[in-house]
């Protein structure tokens, strides 16, 4: 297959960025996104000219690190998985592929389509985490029925890659958080600290100039990981009752 | 959803005038008159006032959330998203320029001059007069189809928002919020309709 790719290419945070335009020839519908980038980096390389800088590391659709906005669609145009897993039979021979990176005043360009993400961490750091002293009980010694472990194992899918903050046109973190939030409400160990981790969590949120959620579903639509958004529905009640209970 | 149910109340009240006359005097008779009403006349004021100003402080936020030099060369390519969703603010702006036509038309001649201590007009011969100028009632259908993108997404979204929510009940709120929207506007536009048709049976009648 053959392809047209427009890059965006920025030498750094504080440089003005732009799109150069590269081709690639042979390359076989089974090669992965991230393969042909691969193959495209050799290619300049080889030119002597600076390779494309992009996320990546597993490229087994886990880790959450590919982040590549791909012809108007983050992780491109297959549906439920990340760039990794984006193969390039998903396109026509002889496409232009357009490439950018997140878009969002909190995730600044570091490099080319390399994005810090360092907020997602903040928020983390926040209240995303269960903090028990003491003797800590053995979880399988808990009893949690069944649909809420299935709530709370499909919330924690999230891989924190960011789609949903790059797919929302406000640039909220609003189906991040709330996969957090609602992971750690749906199960016994994470209930304690509910109601402070929700504050703290949209707190951080809020202060990291991420926007806020218009319920426009596209970051559900974009999601690697079909994170729902009734997830944000239980991130709201459980905000509204902390601060009630405030 | 405080205010969904004024419109609600807003649409059945205003049906009246189709019933009847009498129906429709009585009708601005209670409400001119009922205790409860008066109360909540301002609390309504200030829920729109409040429902306003939120939404041009969300609307601010989520413009530094993508700033203008951030947008993508490709727009977003993601079909989920409703046409409302997405144009919220814009139809509420639409909605808010209308509703100052509105109170132009009823408003300052009803509530305003009973709240003066004045004598308002008959308000059924002011919904005749108004209802019989062709732009008139077409500004008005514009209106109610901006009334009804902005309920058809407003109406689940309000659910949401306040986290009452989830799996089983998205595709169940989203049903209700269509439905309700549809209701409105067909309700609405009937008014202005009717009026309308009725001015041109009459000039028929009299040709």
């Amino acid at each position: 297959m053959k392809f047209t790719l427009k890059i965006w290419r920025q030498k750094n945070a504080k440089a003005k960025g732009r799109f150069e335009t590269y081709q690639v020839e042979g390359i076989s519908p089974d090669t992965s996104f991230l393969e042909m980038l691969d193959i495209l980096n050799e290619k300049l390389v080889r030119e002597g000219k600076e390779p494309v800088a992009f996320d990546h590391d597993c490229r087994e659709g886990i880790c959450g690190m590919c982040s590549l906005y791909v012809n108007g669609r983050a992780h491109g145009p297959d549906d439920d998985v990340t760039t990794c897993q984006l193969h390039c039979r998903k396109f026509h021979d002889g496409d232009t592929i357009t490439i950018e990176p997140w878009r969002s005043a909190a995730f600044p360009v570091i490099k080319d389509l390399v994005v810090n993400r360092g907020a997602f961490d903040q928020i983390l750091q926040a209240g995303g985490f269960i903090n028990i002293g003491g003797i800590v009980p053995d979880a399988n010694a808990i009893p949690i029925s069944k649909v809420d472990a299935d709530e709370s194992m499909d919330a924690a899918a999230c891989i924190g890659c960011g789609a949903c903050v790059a797919t929302c046109k406000n640039g909220s973190a609003m189906l991040f958080v709330a996969a957090r939030v609602s992971s750690l409400a749906k199960l016994p160990q994470g209930r304690v600290e509910a109601a402070r981790r929700a504050k703290a969590m949209v707190a951080k949120m809020d202060e990291l100039g991420f926007g806020a959620c218009s319920n426009t579903q596209a970051c559900e639509a974009e999601c690697p990981k079909g994170v729902s958004i009734a997830h944000i529905a239980r991130l709201n009640r459980e905000f509204l009752l902390a601060k009630v209970q405030d | 959803m405080f205010l969904l149910v004024f419109v609600a109340l807003h649409l059945a009240l205003n049906l009246a005038a189709v019933v009847s006359a009498d129906l429709y005097r009585q009708a601005c008779e209670f409400m001119d008159t009922n205790i409860l009403v008066k109360i909540m006349v301002p609390v309504l004021a200030l829920g729109f006032i409040v429902h306003i100003l939120f939404s041009i402080f969300v609307e601010f936020k989520n413009w530094t959330g993508r700033p203008a030099e951030m947008r993508y060369a490709v727009p977003c390519k993601t079909k989920v998203s409703s046409w409302a969703s997405k144009n919220m603010f814009v139809l509420g702006v639409i909605v808010v320029l209308f509703l100052v036509l509105h109170f132009t038309h009823f408003w300052m001649h009803m509530q305003l001059q009973s709240f003066l201590g004045k004598e308002g007009t008959d308000p059924y011969q002011l919904v005749v007069n108004t209802f019989s100028n062709p732009v008139i009632c077409v500004l008005y259908i514009v209106w109610f189809a901006a009334i009804y993108f902005h309920i058809s997404h407003g109406f689940w979204s309000a659910f949401q928002s306040i986290g009452l929510n989830n799996s089983k009940w998205l595709p169940r709120l989203q049903f209700l919020a269509k439905l309700y929207a549809i209701c409105v506007f067909l309700g609405f536009t009937l008014i202005p309709v009717y009026f309308l048709c009725c001015k041109c049976c009459c000039c028929a009648g009299s040709c």
